[in-house]
């Protein structure tokens, strides 16, 4: 069928120039590499960990997250996870949310999620490996 | 949001079966996508029977016999019949490619079912407006930009320079490759789509280009690049056998190079 979204008599060129690059894009891209390596690499001894915390009492999960490697393997794969986590559901959000306001509204609750769960994912780690 | 059915108006109903041909002794059948902007109704799919021994064997072949034998009406582009012009790009048997180099015997089961390219606005039956696709490809500039004193005789360049143009400048800019991209379907009016990016890479690693780093800041957005996200529907439907997914990736990675 014929368009019917062209309305503005706007030429087809001004109209893919718009506002122009936004001259971003290839740092979310790049870290979103950096950290879908850095979950592949941290993936084995982050599933290693959570075996070993099977079944354990508080004090026992103190014991092993109270180890600096350990807590460290930890908190870099919730920095990762939480970092890709959010680029990549923007990148889903920028593909199919076509309404400006909603498009803003969902990568502003999607930042909030991810910061909240990472906060969150942290404080406990630090709660546990204090054995507090 | 993005929308996964078709507007009421764009929803295919019915369609016309046109006679078989008289005496002929082997006939294929072949079901078109019709729309007329004139009579207000639904998009419709025909069905054709042509005869094989009456007709060359490319699929446009059919589509000019049907043209010349059954229905005048109907409306297609076509220019050089061999794979150079890109004129007759359209969708058969769900796959984009050229009319004229895709063989009717290559769809094995059934009616050969012929589609105007997905996901544009069509003009009349398989003639698409690729108005925007036009204008993207304008929008990255393909031409030599230079500051350098032009030279008396010619821009030159080494062999091992042009050869990385391989792969780039076959491009005939059928659109095949863009309206297969799920990523140009829901963001067509902002991703430049894979045809425009392959011409890009073109002009980027073009030696005699002096103007590489304004291309690239022309190109680094969120939508005019990063939409493509390696589908690969691209490489797989050029009927010219190139990879533009690869040389979207050649992009990427340069902007990447020049950060760190």
């Amino acid at each position: 069928m014929s368009d019917t979204r062209a309305k503005s008599m706007r030429t087809p060129l001004g109209r893919v120039r718009n506002l122009g690059a936004a001259h971003s894009g290839t740092t979310d891209f790049w870290r979103q590499r950096i950290t879908a390596v850095a979950m592949t690499l941290l993936i084995i001894p982050v599933v290693a960990v959570v075996i070993m915390l099977l079944g354990r009492n508080q004090a026992g999960a103190a014991q092993i997250l109270g180890s600096l490697p350990i807590a460290m393997i930890m908190l870099l794969f919730i920095v990762a996870s939480c970092w890709h986590m959010k680029i990549g559901m923007q990148v889903v959000i920028e593909d199919y949310v076509h309404s400006e306001p909603l498009k803003l509204i969902a990568i502003m609750a999607n930042n909030f999620f991810a910061v909240t769960v990472a906060l969150a994912s942290i404080y406990a780690i630090f709660k546990l490996s204090s054995g507090v | 949001m993005a929308e996964f059915a078709l507007p009421k108006n764009s929803q295919i109903i019915g369609g016309k079966t046109w006679p078989k041909p008289a005496g002929a002794t082997e006939v294929r059948e072949f079901k078109v996508y019709r729309w007329n902007p004139d009579d207000g109704k639904n998009p419709s799919v025909d069905t054709y029977y042509i005869d094989v021994n009456d007709c060359g064997p490319m699929v446009l072949d059919g589509l000019i016999w049907i043209k010349n034998h059954i229905d005048p009406s109907l409306t297609f582009r076509r220019s050089c019949r061999e794979g150079v012009c890109g004129s007759c790009a359209m969708n058969i048997d769900g796959q984009n490619t050229l009319a004229c180099t895709k063989s009717m015997h290559e769809v094995k089961d059934g009616a050969v079912k012929i589609n105007p390219l997905p996901h544009q606005p069509v003009v009349k039956d398989l003639v698409p407006d690729l108005t925007n696709f036009y204008a993207q490809y304008a929008s990255i500039e393909p031409w030599l930009k230079t500051t350098s004193p032009t030279p008396q005789k010619e821009w030159r360049q080494s062999h091992e320079d042009r050869e990385k143009l391989d792969g780039l400048y076959e491009c005939i800019l059928c659109a095949c490759c863009s309206t297969s991209c799920p990523s140009y379907w829901w963001n067509s009016q902002r991703y430049l789509g894979p045809a425009a990016l392959l011409q890009a890479t073109r002009w980027v690693k073009d030696s005699r280009d002096e103007a590489t780093g304004e291309r690239l800041d022309n190109l680094e957005d969120p939508f005019r690049l990063y939409r493509c996200h390696t589908i690969m529907n691209c490489a797989k439907a050029c009927p010219k056998g190139l990879n533009p997914a690869e040389a979207i990736a050649e992009l990427k990675l340069k902007l990447v190079e020049r950060q760190i």
